[in-house]
């Protein structure tokens, strides 16, 4: 069986990742931006890109910007945000046809290769300050893209744990920024924080299609000159202080007006990517409630008939695991006591070898699902970058396939309630 | 068994429509991990009117059953089909839409062990009185989500005002009432009248030996005892060109409003070679008018109307279609006349060459992005083939699409009477 490999080499500031694949009809290149998630920079960072990806001094405005990519064959080119631990990441994506299947023999990957440098290194600006129009039109967008998690309930209370369990700490920031700090922000001091960020973050760039891999890091290296990096880099010490916090069992109840209660209960796992027993921790989750076999989807949903959606996931970075399920506000009490039930059942033990190895199996097939994709794929060798591990794909494998019932049972042990969130319709569990 | 291949893709596809009317595909992916199959019968949440398997007269059924039976079908007597499936380390899956339900599974092993489950668990129904109650407050949460739900809310708020009579303006789950009326004996009746393997399609795309796959499949199905079966017969009420309301406003708990302008398409008879035609030029034209490439994109954005969730789509069935247009907006009406007054101007407008070739040039590449994926081949291979129009064909059609073509679809898609509004807005 094909399981995708990775090569990685640095060029001046950035690491360069490519994977040789002829599964894809497309390549795709990701350029990726890593900092630490402040209170100061946050709002800026969550402008920024989107300052930058519609308009350049080449193409000063998105039609022209957005015309060109259409000659290329469709390619897409987003942005996006996101969070891994304590870093805020900017993702600039390009997928472009490969000519390959086209009957038109334009070299469009190295095109892409070009339109991405002019994107991150001509950006429309003067040298002092990006183009006042856009900036204010994006600073408008940006309020309305932090508004909207409001409207959106299961992402709204996601993001209310998330704030509740780490208060005062910079992963209780949200992804897009701070609402209150738009405004305040000028053309100019986004230019200068876009320059800080060439210098200073840690750049990362994807390639994944059917490419020659020398040809084109040698195209890349010179078409994206970014600078050697001064700044230390970030290494896991970030995390580790997470370890040592203390951890208190919190309810936090909010009411708007809503028909489903959303009720979000968040842990804290204290095992981090790169930990030894952090695949253990994968296939805890997955018994636990990642999978539609799995304790809470067969108790809160088949049994009880509660919910529709009862589900646990892991934040590998932060030393988080979320439970989240949709239910009336009558069977408030009910579902926290199965899914705390649950956990101790996990703790105890509880739990055959036939859940394990029907667990493995389904986490090892949706790793290598994950890799019959390029964003999946790109996306899981992130994880190593982020961190500063190296874990192989055969190895993270092997890993899954060697977890024993002792060690699921020991890091379900480390496992504490953190928070209990629940929003609902109106006051008290009526 | 036939094999149709398609050079410029470098694909190859695999063909059998078996003694019981099962059509099969394969379509074997080299380097990929995972195999992806669907099961999909030609039966929908519109299909609410019919004639029961052995009987003459017409039945109405409650909303929502079509995908009522999806959720019960995972249920067996003695066994737990999501278990079988995570035990040979599947994840399996189902939806309903307005015309298909499809039940599907991913696995990179056991690949020929899943497929038999998938088979053989939509071929054998197990439902009674005490699960369908249960799964009555299951699904009655699937609903409550929904209505909880802006953007679903909106959705189906634009099509209840373009149809009046159509089915398709019910929402695909039904609600909390309808359900309640749904029986054991209903769902068998639902299950023997469009279940049968002639109305149903199986597509497997993978690192698969076709050859191999096809028999293990003609195996299993000889095994099971299909008696020959008359046609369907499916009955909708008539409905007017017209929309049926031309504004809807729906006060929710949101903070930011939404706004989507509709059309209500014609011509939704059409099937084949033509429906192929006709739905991307729609598509094409509407790419032509608002795409993020387009002056107006850039002026509804820099006038502070739009922001990245504006978006557009255009989807046709037999019996009804629409496009939709809109997105988040702080001026939900300001947006509303603006869509509509682009639209207006775009009918009469020529259009530009250099536009629809670039235009054309993106939905080549993006057809080709869309096939790395074994799900949007499996899912709309299937969706088209239901339509008889080949997914395959999709990149030859558009190639052949001319500025006439596109001057006769703005022409007679366009039309006032067939707009409509639906906005959600914050509660006051």
């Amino acid at each position: 069986m094909s399981v995708a490999e990775e090569k990685v080499k640095k060029y001046g500031g950035f690491n360069l990742h490519t994977v040789k694949t002829e599964k894809f009809k497309t390549n795709n290149i990701v350029v990726k931006w890593k900092a630490p998630i402040t209170e100061e920079t946050a709002t800026l960072r969550a402008l920024l890109p989107h300052v930058m990806q519609n308009s350049s001094n080449k193409y000063p405005n998105t039609a022209s910007l957005r015309s060109y990519l259409e000659e290329l064959y469709g390619a897409t080119f987003f942005i996006d945000l996101s969070k891994k631990g304590d870093y805020q990441i900017i993702s600039f994506s390009l997928e472009i046809a490969n000519e390959k299947f086209l009957s038109d023999p334009d070299p469009l990957l190295k095109k892409g290769v070009d339109f991405l440098a002019e994107i991150l290194f001509n950006p429309h600006a003067d040298g002092k300050s990006f183009a006042e129009k856009i900036v204010e039109d994006e600073k408008r967008a940006l309020k309305q893209r932090i508004q909207s998690i409001y409207d959106d309930k299961m992402r709204y209370a996601n993001f209310r744990l998330v704030e509740e369990m780490f208060k005062g700490e910079p992963y209780a920031l949200g992804v897009n920024g701070i609402a209150e700090k738009v405004d305040a922000i000028s053309a100019e001091g986004l230019y200068q924080y876009y320059e800080k960020s060439l210098k200073e973050d840690q750049i990362d760039v994807f390639v994944v299609g059917d490419i020659d891999e020398e040809e084109i890091a040698s195209y890349i290296s010179t078409k994206l000159p970014f600078e050697e990096r001064t700044a230390a880099a970030h290494t896991r010490a970030v995390h580790k202080e997470v370890k040592e916090k203390e951890v208190k069992e919190k309810e936090v109840k909010e009411v708007q007006d809503v028909k489903q209660g959303k009720l979000h209960i968040g842990y804290r796992t204290n095992v981090l990517y790169g930990d030894e027993d952090y695949f253990a921790l994968q296939i805890f989750n997955g018994i636990y409630g990642g999978f539609s076999h799995s304790k809470l989807f067969l108790n809160v949903r088949e049994k009880e008939s509660l919910a529709y959606y009862a589900a646990s996931r892991i934040e590998s970075h932060k030393g988080l695991l979320m439970v989240l399920s949709g239910i009336d506000q009558q069977n408030y009490e009910k579902a926290v006591s199965i899914i705390k039930e649950q956990l101790e059942l996990m703790k105890k033990g509880d739990f055959t070898e036939d859940e394990i190895m029907q667990t493995k199996a389904v986490t090892h097939n949706q790793m290598l699902e994950t890799l019959d994709t390029a964003r999946g794929m790109i996306e899981v060798f992130y994880h190593n970058a982020v961190s500063g591990v190296d874990v192989d794909m055969s190895q993270w494998l092997q890993s899954i396939s060697k977890v024993t019932k002792e060690e699921i049972q020991t890091v379900a042990n480390k496992i504490e309630l953190d928070t209990i969130y629940f929003l609902s319709g109106s006051e008290g569990n009526n | 068994m036939e094999k149709i291949s398609f050079e410029q893709l470098q694909e190859e596809l695999y063909f059998e429509e078996l003694d019981n009317g099962l059509k099969v595909y394969i379509l074997p992916k080299k380097g990929f991990n995972k195999t992806f199959c669907t099961f999909t019968t030609n039966y929908g949440s519109i299909d609410n009117m019919f004639v029961p398997l052995n009987e003459t007269q017409y039945k109405k059924v409650p909303d929502g059953i079509a995908h009522f039976l999806e959720h019960k079908l995972f249920e067996k007597k003695d066994r737990d089909v999501f278990q079988e499936f995570s035990k040979n380390g599947a994840s399996a899956n189902a939806f309903t839409s307005f015309t298909r339900t499809a039940y599907l599974f991913s696995s990179t092993q056991n690949v020929e062990n899943n497929l038999e489950t998938l088979i053989d668990f939509v071929q054998d129904p197990y439902f009674s009185e005490k699960t369908v109650e249960k799964e009555k407050g299951i699904i009655g949460q699937e609903i409550t989500m929904y209505d909880d739900n802006p953007d679903w809310r909106l959705y189906f708020g634009l099509i209840e005002n373009m149809y009046e009579n159509h089915p398709v303006k019910i929402d695909i789950a039904g609600t909390v009432e309808s359900i309640s009326h749904i029986t054991k004996d209903l769902l068998y009746e639902c299950y023997d009248t469009f279940y049968h393997p002639s109305n149903m399609l199986l597509f497997i795309v993978g690192p698969v030996d076709p050859k191999e796959y096809m028999e293990s499949i003609k195996g299993n199905q000889q095994k099971k005892d299909y008696t020959k079966k008359s046609e369907i017969k499916r009955k909708f009420e008539e409905e007017p060109q017209e929309v049926h309301k031309k504004k809807q406003v729906l006060a929710m708990n949101v903070q930011t409003s939404k706004c989507l302008v509709g059309i209500k398409a014609l011509d939704t008879e059409q099937q084949g070679a033509e429906m192929l035609k006709n739905e991307l030029c729609i598509n094409t034209l509407l790419d032509m008018i608002f795409s993020n490439s387009s002056e107006n994109y850039q002026h509804l954005f820099s006038d502070g109307l739009i922001d990245d969730t504006f978006s557009y789509d255009y989807t046709q069935e037999k019996g009804f279609g629409f496009a939709m247009i809109g997105g988040d907006t702080s001026k939900p009406d300001e947006l509303a006349d603006r869509i509509q007054k682009i639209l207006l101007e775009a009918k009469s407008t020529a259009i530009q060459g250099e536009t629809l070739e670039r235009t054309k040039k993106k939905r080549i590449g993006t057809f080709l992005r869309a096939v790395n994926s074994p799900e949007y081949i499996a899912n709309q291979f299937t969706r088209y083939s239901f339509n008889d129009m080949n997914l395959f064909d999709v990149v030859s059609t558009i190639e052949q699409i001319t500025v006439e073509d596109i001057q006769a679809a703005a022409e007679r898609f366009i039309d006032e009477d067939r707009m409509t509004v639906c906005q959600v807005v914050p509660k006051a």
